[in-house]
C-alpha cells in the first residue's frame, strides 16, 4: 500500500533531472550534485549512468529529452487520504490552513481510530483561540526570522516580559506540549508555550546575539539484566537517544546512553522504572543520584 | 545470480534488519541466524547507503557490530522514511511512468490505449538507437494501476475508454504543517512523501521524546486503517516471543494504541474465535489480509471505550464467558512541604484512577485496573517517598518489594543502612 515506486527517490530525482535538462541545464557535475541531493549514499552509480545509456528511455546521450513538460504528478489516494486525516486532528487548528479538494476523500485514518494512551494530561490548549494566535505568530516570526516580545507567567506565577528571537518549536509526544527555542535572550534559553500570556513582533532596535544555548551533553552507562523482556523494554524505551550496545556475557547487556543533562532528573526515573532490571554502572555521580532516592525509600517505612 | 540495488522489492526483510540495527545493535554479522551472510552483507550495504550518517560501527572480540544511532531531537525528520523510498522498479516502468506523465499533461487531454500508444512508439521511443517495445497490454495494465492509485482516471466514451490525468488537489500553503505531522501522526511517511513535492523550506520544527521505530510498520498500520474504516475482519500473520514460527489470527481490529513513552504500536482486536479482546504488537505484524465486513464492529468499539477505563496499557483481562478480572492498585506517597510538583506529577502521569490528599504529607493513588503489573514501571519513578501499597495481585506487589530489596543490594544500600 505504502511502498511503491511512486514515491521512491529515484523517481523524484528522475523528475529533478528532466526539469534541469529541459531548462537547458545540462551540466553533469550538477546533475551529480543533484543525485547526491536527492537520493542515496550508492545512487551515483545508477542513475545517471541509466538515463545516459539509454537503459531508461527519457534522455538521450546528447543529453536532450523528448519530454516537453517538467513531470508532476497528481497526489495518490493514499496522499490525499492521509491529508484528510490530519485535517481532522484537532491540532490542525494551529496551523492557518485549507484543504480544498478532499471533500469526497475518505479519511485514512480518525482520530477515533487511534488512542495515544501514555500522553501527559496535561498538554497544551491546541484549541484556545488565544494559543492558536501566539502560536502561529511564533511560526511566521520564525519563518520570517523576526524578533519577538513577549509576556510570560514563570513557574512561581510572576509576570515576565522579555524579548527574543525565536528560534524553534520543540514539540514533546509524551508532554503533549510545544516549547520555544530561543535566541538572544540568555535568562530564557526555552520558553513553554502555553506559559506565553501575550507575544508580538518586536520593531525596536534591540540587537540580539545569535547564540542560541547549547545542549549540554551527558552519558551514562547502564548494565541490563536480560529478565522480563528488560532488554527489549529498555532498548526501545531509550530508542530515541543516540547509544552505543555492547553484550556482556552472562545475559547482560551494556548500553551507553547520550543525553541532555538538563533532563538529568526526567533521566534518573526513567532509569528508576526499569527496577533491578537496569543498573547505573557509570559516571559515579548519577549512580550516587539513584543511590540516593533508594536510600530514601529505606526511611519511608514500606517493609 | 542477481546483482546489488540499493532498491528492494519487499520491505519486510530490510524492515528486520533496520529495527535490529536501530533498536538493539550489538549483535556481529555471525548472530544474525537464518540469515545468510551474502544476504546480510547486501542488507547492511543498503541500509549504509540509505542512512549512511546515522550508521555506526564498532569492534567486539565477537567480530565487528553495525549500529544505527540516531538523536531524534536533533534529526528534523524521521530518517527511516528513506526506507520506504527504495521501492525497485523495472527500466519499463519508469520509462513509461514518465512518458505517460507527459503525454497527459493537463486534465483537458484525454486519450485512448492506443492513441497513447502510438504517441509513445512515434514521439518518444523513435529516437533511441534501440528504441523499447511495450505492448497494448503493459500500457493498459499500468493505467489500470495509476488509476487504482487515483493518479488517472478513466471514463467511458461510447466504446472508447479515455484515460486522463486526475484532478490535482493543492498541497497546503503552509508547508509547516506537513512538516508537524509527519513527524506526530501515524503513518507519517505519507507526509513525508508530500514534502518531497514540495519547495525547500526553513525547518521550524523539532521533536523531543520522539519516536522514530513506528515508522518501519506503516504499511501494516495503513492496511489496518483501512479495515477499520471499513469495518473489516483481517487474517494477521504476526510473530509471538515464545513461538519461532509465525501464526495467524483472524481477528476485528478496533483501535491502535500507541505509547509516546516506549514507541511501542499495538492494535488492540476482538478475536471472535476466543470471545476475547487482544492485544497485537504492530511491529510483530507481518502481513494483512482483509476479508468480508462484520456487523459488530461498532458494538465491540464501543465494548472497548468503556474498558478502557480499566486500562492502563494495552491489557485487556476478560474471560471467554465475558467476565471482566479487575485488579484493585492502591499507593501512598510522602510530599514535603515544597514539593506540590509531585502532586502535580500524579494528577498529570495517571491515565486512570483517582488521587487523594490523606494527610498534610501523603497522597494515594487508587485505581481498578486489568493488570497491575502495566502500572509498576510509573508506581516505580515514585521510589523515594513510597510509604504504602496495597495491591489485590499480591504477587505483583511481592514482587514490587522484592524488587526494591533488590534494588538496595544493587547500589550496595543495605550494608550502608547497618552501618
Amino acid at each position: 500500500m505504502i511502498f511503491s515506486e511512486l514515491y521512491s527517490a529515484y523517481y523524484n530525482t528522475v523528475a529533478a533531472i528532466i526539469s534541469e535538462i529541459i531548462d537547458g541545464r545540462t551540466d553533469e557535475k550538477e546533475l551529480r550534485k543533484l543525485v547526491a541531493e536527492k537520493a542515496f549514499g550508492e545512487s551515483i552509480t545508477t542513475i545517471l549512468p541509466s538515463l545516459k545509456s539509454e537503459k531508461w528511455q527519457l534522455v538521450h546521450k546528447d543529453m536532450t529529452t523528448a519530454l516537453e513538460h517538467k513531470p508532476t504528478m497528481p497526489l495518490t489516494n493514499l496522499q490525499k487520504s492521509w491529508l484528510k486525516a490530519i485535517s481532522l486532528d484537532p491540532r490542525i487548528k494551529l496551523f492557518d490552513v485549507r484543504f480544498d479538494g478532499l471533500e469526497e476523500t475518505e479519511p485514512l485514518f480518525t482520530p477515533d481510530d487511534y488512542y495515544i494512551y501514555d500522553k501527559y494530561n496535561d498538554g497544551d490548549p491546541f484549541e484556545d483561540e488565544g494559543y492558536i494566535q501566539r502560536f502561529r505568530l511564533i511560526l511566521s516570526a520564525i519563518r520570517d526570522g523576526l524578533p519577538i516580545k513577549l509576556n510570560m507567567t514563570d513557574r512561581n506565577g510572576r509576570n515576565v516580559f522579555t524579548r527574543c528571537v525565536p528560534i524553534r518549536l520543540e514539540y514533546s509526544e509524551k508532554d503533549d506540549k510545544f516549547r520555544l527555542i530561543t535566541s538572544g535572550c540568555h535568562f530564557l534559553p526555552t520558553v513553554n508555550l502555553a506559559k506565553i500570556t501575550s507575544c508580538s513582533v518586536y520593531h525596536g532596535e534591540q540587537e540580539f546575539s545569535a547564540n542560541q544555548q547549547n545542549i549540554h551533553y551527558g552519558f551514562v552507562t547502564l548494565k541490563i539484566r536480560d529478565e522480563r523482556n528488560a532488554l527489549e523494554r529498555c532498548m526501545l524505551h531509550f530508542a530515541h537517544f543516540e547509544k552505543q550496545a555492547e553484550k556482556n556475557n552472562n545475559n547482560t547487556y551494556t548500553v551507553r546512553i547520550r543525553y541532555d543533562r538538563n533532563d538529568e532528573s526526567e533521566m534518573v526515573i526513567r532509569v528508576l522504572s526499569f527496577g533491578p532490571m537496569i543498573e547505573v554502572t557509570e559516571p559515579e555521580y548519577f549512580r550516587e543520584l539513584i543511590k540516593a532516592k533508594l536510600i530514601k525509600q529505606k526511611s519511608c517505612g514500606l517493609f | 545470480m542477481s546483482s546489488y540495488s540499493e532498491l528492494i522489492k519487499n520491505f519486510e526483510k530490510i524492515r528486520a534488519y533496520m529495527r535490529e540495527f536501530y533498536v538493539y545493535g550489538f549483535k556481529s554479522r555471525d548472530e544474525y541466524a537464518g540469515k545468510s551472510a551474502r544476504s546480510y552483507d547486501d542488507e547492511r550495504r543498503r541500509i549504509e547507503s540509505w542512512l549512511g550518517k546515522y550508521m555506526r560501527f564498532s569492534r567486539t572480540p565477537e567480530g565487528k557490530n553495525v549500529f544505527i544511532s540516531v538523536d531524534s531531537r536533533v534529526s528534523r525528520h524521521n530518517p527511516f522514511y528513506k526506507a520506504w523510498k527504495a521501492k525497485s522498479f523495472t527500466d519499463g516502468d519508469i520509462t513509461l511512468h514518465f512518458i505517460v506523465f507527459d503525454i497527459l499533461y493537463s486534465q483537458e487531454i484525454k486519450l485512448t490505449v492506443n492513441e497513447i500508444m502510438q504517441i509513445i512508439d512515434q514521439k518518444y521511443l523513435s529516437g533511441f538507437e534501440c528504441p523499447m517495445m511495450f505492448d497494448e497490454s503493459t500500457l493498459r495494465k499500468k493505467l489500470r494501476e495509476y488509476c487504482a492509485e487515483g493518479i488517472i482516471t478513466s471514463e467511458k466514451q461510447k466504446k472508447r475508454i479515455l484515460y486522463r490525468r486526475a484532478d490535482e488537489v493543492n498541497l497546503p500553503e503552509c508547508l509547516e504543517v506537513v512538516d508537524y505531522f509527519s513527524e506526530v501522526a501515524p503513518c507519517g511517511v505519507v507526509g513525508s512523501f508530500l514534502l518531497d513535492k514540495m519547495p525547500a523550506h526553513k525547518e521550524v520544527f523539532a521533536f523531543k521524546h520522539h519516536y522514530i521505530t513506528g515508522a518501519m510498520d506503516s504499511d501494516v498500520l495503513a492496511m489496518l486503517f483501512l479495515a477499520m474504516r471499513n469495518k473489516s475482519i483481517v487474517t494477521v500473520t504476526h510473530s509471538m516471543r515464545k513461538k519461532d514460527e509465525p501464526v495467524r489470527s483472524r481477528i476485528i481490529p478496533l483501535r491502535i494504541f500507541i505509547s509516546v513513552q516506549n514507541g511501542r504500536q499495538h492494535l488492540i482486536a476482538y478475536h471472535p474465535e476466543l470471545n476475547r479482546f487482544k492485544a497485537f504488537r504492530v511491529d510483530y505484524i507481518s502481513a494483512v489480509k482483509t476479508e468480508g465486513q462484520t456487523p459488530r464492529f461498532d458494538e465491540l468499539r464501543t465494548q472497548l471505550a468503556k474498558m478502557q477505563t480499566k486500562m492502563w496499557g494495552v491489557n485487556i483481562k476478560r474471560g471467554r464467558d465475558g467476565c471482566e478480572h479487575v485488579e484493585h492498585v492502591e499507593f501512598s506517597i510522602r510530599v514535603e512541604r515544597g514539593e506540590d510538583y509531585i502532586v502535580r506529577r500524579l494528577e498529570r502521569e495517571k491515565r486512570i484512577g483517582k488521587v487523594e490528599k490523606t494527610d498534610d504529607f501523603t497522597y494515594r493513588f487508587s485505581a481498578d485496573v486489568f493488570d497491575t503489573s502495566e502500572m509498576i514501571p510509573w508506581i516505580r519513578t515514585f521510589i523515594c517517598r513510597i510509604t504504602q501499597l496495597n495491591f489485590s495481585n499480591r504477587t505483583v506487589e511481592n514482587q514490587f518489594r522484592r524488587d526494591i530489596e533488590e534494588m538496595y543490594r544493587l547500589y550496595g544500600i543495605e550494608a550502608e543502612g547497618d552501618r
